[in-house]
């Protein structure tokens, strides 16, 4: 299982960064934390349509599964088109969310959080 | 045609008090509201708003029999507009910017532009009034500020126009900036009000168009904006005092040249200075 969380670092004892769309990284572990690659957002810059962007380079990377802090309506559109379940992150490492996940404790996201442009 | 802009930078510091005040007072001179996100002219000049158009923009739409999923629509947008979804091609059309790329480089032309209206321009039938208004949610309403300003070229037989913009220094700025003789640039004597005017004088100066400052809400104060313009070399057109009687006009609906003889005076000589410094 491929699981893709946005990181504000390159390691897996980085903070989770809860931005999805502008997330520095996107940083992809096996359900164990063991480190598979690390994406550059190179959506982090964009002037719009960021969410988009970065759920392409999710969806492109071949990810299983997402934990991100909140996805907004255009970005869970493409995650939800593509049936990749996404997870609400929890404050604190890498590590602690895909342990906290391997443990069923991370609740799935249903719902998009507020736009913020490009979407009424 | 003399077409004048009016910007200011900082918002609120009355680029439709001195817009509105100017086309009121000169025969022939057309107000355009190029404030298209929250158009609000036309509550001091009440038009007849008899005239009106939708503004149609070209959007893709993904003919899914034809596409193939190759996702070359995908990484040529500019404006991630489009994404590829388990070779299915989902388009945004809030982001798109109407360009066209993705049709052009679709091999099995899966891809065919339809219209879409992101808002409407309006304007009287005695071409004395005209603004854009772009529909709630939309992000972009350049493509109304161009229809509104070709729409506005057509009358041959005004004799000027002053063109509202919206505040700050944005591509709607820039497009309502486009073309113009000349730009009024009103601050007012407040930190703030300074650190915008700074933007708005770069900006018309990178579009090489000649500029005044008004000094609106002018008063003991001033000297903050003075130094800078003299520093600058940009002249300091008009100073229109700090008053409690504006605010309270404003507040219904009354523009001030409406009982302020001092003011219609200056705001005609600005205006004839201006036609000079243009035409000469």
């Amino acid at each position: 299982m491929k699981i893709a969380i946005s990181a504000k670092g390159r390691q897996i004892n980085d903070s989770v960064d809860m931005r999805f769309g502008r997330t520095e990284y996107f940083i992809l572990t096996d359900e164990n934390g063991q480190l598979i690659d690390v994406l550059d957002n190179a959506a982090q810059s964009a002037t719009g349509g960021a969410g988009i962007a970065a759920a392409q380079a999710v969806l492109d990377s071949g990810a299983d599964i997402l934990i991100t802090g909140q996805l907004g309506p255009n970005a869970m559109r493409v995650i939800s088109s593509a049936s990749i379940p996404a997870y609400q992150a929890v404050e604190g490492t890498i590590l602690e969310n895909i342990q906290a996940f391997a443990a069923g404790k991370l609740s799935k996201i249903t719902e998009s959080g507020p736009a913020h442009a490009g979407q009424r | 045609m003399l077409k004048i802009a009016v910007l200011s930078g900082k918002g609120g510091t009355g680029k439709t008090t001195i817009s509105a005040s100017l086309a009121s007072i000169i025969h022939g001179c057309a107000y355009v509201d190029c404030d298209v996100e929250e158009p609000n002219g036309f509550l001091f000049l009440n038009p007849k708003l008899d005239c009106n158009e939708q503004v149609l923009v070209q959007v893709p739409q993904i003919d899914e029999q034809l596409c193939n999923g190759c996702g070359a629509c995908v990484r040529i947008c500019q404006f991630n507009a489009l994404a590829l979804v388990r070779g299915k091609v989902l388009v945004f059309p809030e982001l798109c910017h109407h360009c066209g790329a993705c049709s052009l480089v679709c091999e099995p032309k899966a891809i065919t532009e339809i219209d879409r209206s992101i808002g409407n321009i309006s304007w009287s039938s005695n071409s004395c009034f005209f603004q854009g208004r772009l529909n709630i949610g939309e992000p972009a309403g350049i493509p109304i500020i161009k229809r509104l300003k070709q729409e506005v070229s057509k009358k041959i037989d005004l004799k000027a126009a002053v063109f509202d913009c919206s505040p700050g220094a944005s591509c709607s700025v820039v497009n309502s900036l486009e073309g113009c003789d000349y730009a009024s640039i009103v601050t007012e004597p407040t930190p703030f009000g300074l650190h915008d005017l700074k933007i708005a004088v770069e900006l018309v100066r990178e579009m090489k168009i000649p500029a005044g400052v008004i000094i609106n809400k002018s008063g003991d104060q001033d000297a903050i904006i003075d130094e800078y313009c003299l520093a600058e070399n940009v002249p300091v057109s008009l100073r229109v005092p700090y008053s409690r009687k504006i605010a309270e006009h404003y507040a219904r609906g009354i523009l001030p040249v409406e009982d302020d003889e001092a003011l219609a005076i200056s705001l005609t000589e600005l205006y004839h200075s201006i036609r000079g410094e243009v035409c000469s």
